[in-house]
């Protein structure tokens, strides 16, 4: 008895919060848009009985999904998207790689402290990251005036509302997530292993190449999902750090929604986002399970 | 093979003053006599004058603040029924899609999840605003503190509430003595972890706001829109030195926890 009370309570929570919402939005993306209130048709009409819900299912199709592969705006917004969260993945394991393997390279009474001053930026508002760089690298901004201080440049170069400023922000903004896996693999990594492979003839760098890189896989696997995942869907780092020439989905779902009132496209937009997401998702949750085995 | 090369030194280095670099200089520029937030102009402190007297932030913050504080405890009550839920209860019918519905969330696009909730609000005619926001905040925040309650959960050794069950506790004195303190540190963070994702919400929560109900970061989204203000890097610091503070003392706290507990089990350990 008290174990159903247990675990009914989160499970209907989580049914009527969110895989009822989910359905909503399913529907809804095979509905039409209308000029009322809510904006789309047809509406569920219980009172008509039987005959309300088999109207109801018999207007519903596809014209939405087929409209999002007819105009090329959101094949593009797709695309680039992929694009954007593809090389800023990379960006992120470049940058986040050397200081994983620092971190846990690092004397031992130092790990904690630095461990900290990685998660500190991730406990501070994501907004006020994102927002510290428009100061940085508008025309006007820090890095102009230091450049054009010291003689690097003579014009300010546009940085801000480019996709140059997006990668910065969102390479800014996850890092967290990429060394924080790296860095729990190399910090098992055993150190043994390394000796054996230089005592057998193998440079640094090679040793760096053929055994710590390999020991780390697990790691660099889920710090890129960590990263590519959300990113994929990201709005507030393209809308404030992006320009016109920046197109992701998140933002083109947030305007048909937002600025064009356009709940059924919206909602066939979002879909297909979902739909994309699985793939990494179900990989991601594939390499977690193959560390566990690794491990236990 | 432990030691720091110049290479490591400067990655560590370099890799601070990129993550630290931005929020000093918005903290230093919060003191600047101009108007303009790229020059200079004499240290003043009139722009956190101007943010404490302005009445649209205050009331936002406010909003915000009982948003976070009740959607992040319901959040800890709901998280950590789940993470019993899904580490000790076995198998039950729909527990597939249960530990489904827990992961989804963590993954899901935030505008997917304010678009979907939205909808469902609408759609059963509930008036948007400070209550909305709760049960959206509440929603995906929970299902992180059964990730980080559950994982607690595995880790600790179960005989130990079978021997509170065996002494002639009942199920729910055997969770009270016994695992709840166990799992506690888990809960606590759980909870702060839910607390500052309420907080830092823009997205879901424009999306179920409403006209009635302004959070922090929706003033503050909508007034960066139009660039850069000196009363917002006020704001900024203002709010970055509370998450400082409350990390860092937080941090202290269960450290001096960890320490008495190991004294704790050293003198039981002494014959």
């Amino acid at each position: 008895m008290r174990r159903a009370v247990l675990i009914l309570v989160p499970y209907l929570w989580l049914l009527a919060l969110f895989l009822v919402p989910f359905l909503i939005v399913l529907k809804i993306s095979l509905s039409d848009t209308a000029i009322a209130i809510p904006p789309y048709t047809p509406t569920l009409d219980f009172s008509a009985g039987w005959q309300g819900i088999r109207e109801f299912f018999s207007e519903l199709d596809f014209e939405n999904f087929i409209f999002l592969t007819e105009d090329d705006l959101y094949w593009k917004a797709y695309l680039s998207s992929l694009k954007i969260a593809v090389v800023a993945t990379f960006l992120t394991l470049l940058v986040g790689y050397p200081m994983a393997y620092g971190m846990a390279n690092a004397a031992e009474h130092w790990r904690p402290t630095l461990m900290m001053l990685i998660i500190l930026p991730f406990w501070t508002s994501f907004l006020i990251r994102v927002y510290s760089w428009m100061g940085i690298l508008s025309t006007e901004g820090y890095l102009n005036q230091f450049l054009m201080g010291i003689g690097v440049i003579s014009e300010p170069l546009v940085i801000l509302n480019t996709n140059i400023a997006v990668y910065i922000g969102i390479v800014y903004t996850y890092l967290p997530f990429m060394i924080l896996p790296i860095y729990s693999a190399l910090e098992r990594l055993d150190g043994s292993l390394l000796e054996a492979a230089e005592d057998l003839g193998c440079s640094r760098l090679s040793a760096f190449w053929l055994v710590t890189i390999p020991l780390s896989k697990g790691g660099i696997i889920a710090g890129c999902f960590l990263v590519f995942i959300p990113t994929l869907g990201e709005f507030v780092i393209p809308s404030l750090l992006g320009g016109s020439e920046t197109l992701m989905i998140g933002k083109v779902l947030w305007e048909e929604f937002f600025n064009n009132r356009d709940w059924p496209v919206a909602s066939a937009v979002a879909v297909i986002l979902l739909l994309i997401l699985i793939i990494p998702i179900v990989l991601f949750q594939r390499n977690e399970q193959k560390q566990r085995e690794a491990e236990g | 093979m432990r030691r720091l090369t110049w290479f490591n030194t400067t990655s560590l280095t370099l890799g601070f003053v990129f993550l630290y670099l931005p929020m000093v200089i918005l903290i230093i520029f919060s003191f600047n006599e101009s108007k303009l937030v790229t020059v200079w102009a004499g240290f003043s402190t009139k722009w956190y004058g101007e943010v404490i007297r302005n009445e649209a932030f205050l009331s936002a913050a406010w909003v915000t603040l009982r948003v976070a504080v009740v959607s992040s405890t319901i959040a800890t009550v709901l998280g950590t029924m789940a993470a019993y839920v899904l580490v000790r209860a076995g198998r039950f019918k729909g527990r597939t899609l249960f530990s489904g519905m827990i992961y989804a969330p963590l993954v899901m696009p935030e505008v997917i999840t304010g678009l979907s909730l939205l909808l469902l609000f609408i759609g059963i005619g509930l008036d948007r605003g400070i209550f909305t926001i709760i049960l959206a905040h509440t929603t995906f925040s929970m299902c992180y503190v059964s990730v980080v309650v559950s994982s607690r959960l595995v880790s600790f050794d179960q005989s130990l509430e079978e021997a509170a069950l065996d002494l002639g506790c009942t199920p729910m004195e055997s969770f009270r003595l016994v695992t709840l303190p166990i799992i506690a540190p888990a809960v606590i963070s759980g909870w702060l972890l839910a607390f500052t994702l309420s907080l830092d919400d823009l997205v879901i929560a424009s999306f179920t706001a409403g006209p009635s109900a302004t959070t922090l970061p929706i003033k503050i989204w909508s007034s960066i829109r139009l660039g850069v203000s000196p009363e917002i890097n006020a704001l900024s610091t203002l709010m970055i030195g509370v998450v400082t503070v409350g990390v860092i003392t937080a941090s202290i706290i269960s450290k001096r926890a960890t320490l008495r507990q190991q004294a704790e089990e050293r003198a039981a350990d002494q014959p």
